[in-house]
């Protein structure tokens, strides 16, 4: 059996996640990825509030903590004083797409030179499985218990498109963690994306569908499968911009 | 630039900011502190620093926590209802124990209130502000030399004691113009930061920084700790100026706009045979209650004078803890009380309470 290499980037602890739930895949992609392009000195990540607003514990490299959807400005603080570093924000779908919109479009809009990393898993994970501005349309939630209904509940957000029409963002890609074959691609985009912020080209920004199968009340596996079947179907995977950036 | 300079006093908080060192500003448009925004807009760059107009207070405060935790010096400004905006980040920076400096160029409330001056922003600044068990180091500048001198001393107690330092003026300190003399130190206060987020560059292990601690022994130590850094502030760097209160009929407590004003009142009363004495808190927090109480002793009748409804009386009472006498006399909405105004006021009290 071969032997299984842990990122350097990674701590070597028990992450508090559910079983099937994606950001400890995410975790990892990004520390391997770090590790890939040799930054773990000068790199600094902004954790964010959600599931994950401890994940400075779990990742190995300097990191500062955020208030809610604050991240993007964060960051925007730690990179205009050491320019040199890497700089990243992990920010979830409530943190970014709802309490954060102002701070996430205006990072992009100055082409402040970062990486965010936007997990998206259609629901508020930390506290309880309330609807996002992601959840999808019919989703059951405990605050749209009878399915997201737009007459009274709104449409989701499309976040990758919307921050696409942006100058400042020059890298927006959204991509899935849901089986092995995505998972490569998903860390094909986030090795790009910090690339672009190390060529000092602007703004850039991965979005990962991501499963919560505690809140979906769902089976990791067919979790993954709703992913597929549902999350896929309106939140199109691919590149929104930069794909020909050569970095 | 001329050694002493006819300046406006937020421009004067400015050119403290460049000669403190710090390189990062972060700001948003609000009335009236606008010339300090502009000033930095212009300056920052020459001085090789980093300006940002921020989309809001919100930002613009969370830019600061995260340039000033990457361990830079780093300051924003705004007035009362931008300063309302930025407690959440200010109790983060409080949390997380990073040096940062705000200034308050602070005009009336409540609600987007008034532009004109105020101080109703005293409790806000030292009793808290946002939520949580936190202190704020709160310096009440009179002058123009003084917005220079104690933005100037904001940056040295920040980074002393990992607190957030508040710079509170009014929008008549910042928009009148002074002399004011650009005193740079000999030697800069100079200090590590080894707890920084500058990158590990692999030679340490990695720093974090943050506010949230989920279990409860792990947070009350976090705020043992705070709790005995600001007992340590209180002792050591309450500032305050007495004038005239030895024997004195009646002794005000005033601080920045108002303490000038009550300077008038004292020679104005001189020349009716009322002797007016002035306590004038120049650190609103730590707050000079030693001194403050002690005032008992030295005369019977002690007033607060404000440019509010009354606000720092709180904490004057508390400190002359019921052995005298204490009133109040202010006015708000940007108004402010005439130095005959007071003198009346004063006259009222000593016939009330002198008999």
């Amino acid at each position: 059996m071969p032997k299984r290499l842990h990122p350097k980037s990674l701590e070597n602890t028990i992450m508090h996640y559910c079983p099937g739930c994606s950001h400890g895949i995410a975790h990892r992609v990004i520390a391997e990825v770090i590790d890939e392009l040799g930054i773990e000195g000068k790199i600094v990540g902004i954790a964010s509030v959600g599931c994950s607003y401890n994940n400075y514990l779990y990742f190995k490299f300097d990191m500062q903590q955020a208030a809610h959807g604050r991240a993007p400005a964060v960051a925007t603080g730690v990179k205009r004083v050491h320019p040199e570093n890497v700089v990243f924000t992990y920010q979830g779908d409530g943190d970014l797409a709802a309490i954060g919109t102002a701070e996430i479009i205006h990072a992009a809009a100055r082409g402040e030179k970062i990486t965010t990393i936007f997990i998206n898993n259609a629901i508020y994970g930390m506290t309880s499985g309330q609807m996002a501005p992601t959840t999808l349309i019919g989703q059951v939630t405990t605050t749209s218990p009878l399915g997201r209904d737009t007459s009274l509940q709104g449409f989701p957000l499309k976040m990758s498109e919307i921050l696409s029409q942006i100058d400042g963002a020059v890298f927006v890609e959204r991509v899935s963690m849901h089986d092995v074959k995505h998972i490569l691609s998903a860390k094909r985009a986030i090795k790009k994306a910090f690339k672009v912020q190390m060529a000092g080209l602007g703004f850039s920004i991965v979005e990962v569908l991501s499963t919560c199968p505690t809140n979906w009340r769902l089976s990791p596996v067919d979790s993954a499968k709703w992913v597929e079947d549902n999350m896929m179907e309106y939140y199109k995977l691919g590149n929104y911009k930069g794909a020909e950036l050569e970095v | 630039m001329p050694k002493k300079v006819l300046i406006k006093g937020n421009e004067a908080i400015g050119e403290a900011i460049i000669r403190a060192g710090c390189r990062h500003y972060f700001g948003y448009p609000i009335t009236p502190q606008n010339e300090l925004t502009n000033y930095m807009s212009k300056y920052m760059p020459e001085a090789g620093g980093v300006f940002i107009q921020a989309e809001s207070e919100i930002a613009a405060i969370n830019m600061v926590y995260g340039a000033a935790g990457a361990g830079a010096r780093a300051i924003t400004s705004s007035s009362s209802p931008g300063i309302s905006l930025k407690q959440e980040g200010i109790s983060y920076i409080a949390g997380a124990e990073v040096p940062a400096v705000v200034v308050n160029v602070m005009r009336c409330g409540p609600g987007l209130g008034g532009i004109m001056p105020g101080q109703s922003d005293y409790f806000q600044a030292v009793k808290g502000g946002g939520h949580g068990d936190y202190r704020n180091i709160v310096l009440a500048p009179n002058n123009g030399q003084e917005l220079y001198e104690l933005t100037v001393k904001a940056f040295d107690l920040a980074d002393k004691y990992r607190v957030l330092v508040m710079v509170m003026a009014d929008g008549a300190l910042g928009q009148m113009m002074e002399n004011v003399e650009f005193k740079d130190k000999e030697t800069p206060y100079k200090i590590d930061k080894p707890w920084a987020t500058t990158g590990s560059g692999m030679k340490r292990k990695k720093n974090y920084i943050t506010s949230v601690y989920i279990n409860p022994d792990e947070l009350e130590a976090v705020n043992i700790r705070l709790q005995a850094k600001y007992k340590e502030i209180e002792k050591e760097e309450v500032l305050f100026e007495e004038t005239d209160c030895e024997g004195a009929d009646i002794i005000i407590c005033a601080y920045g706009l108002a303490a000038r004003i009550t300077r008038n009142v004292m020679k104005l009363a001189a020349e009716e045979s009322i002797k007016v004495g002035l306590l004038r808190p120049i650190t609103l927090w730590p707050f000079p209650k030693d001194a403050v109480g002690s005032l008992a002793d030295k005369t019977d009748v002690i007033m607060s004078v404000e440019l509010s409804a009354g606000q720092m009386v709180e904490d004057v009472r508390l400190a002359v803890n019921g052995k005298k006498p204490v009133h109040f006399y202010g006015r708000t909405g940007g108004n402010l009380p005439t130095q005959k105004e007071i003198l009346n006021e004063i006259k009222r009290v000593l016939e009330k309470e002198v008999k």
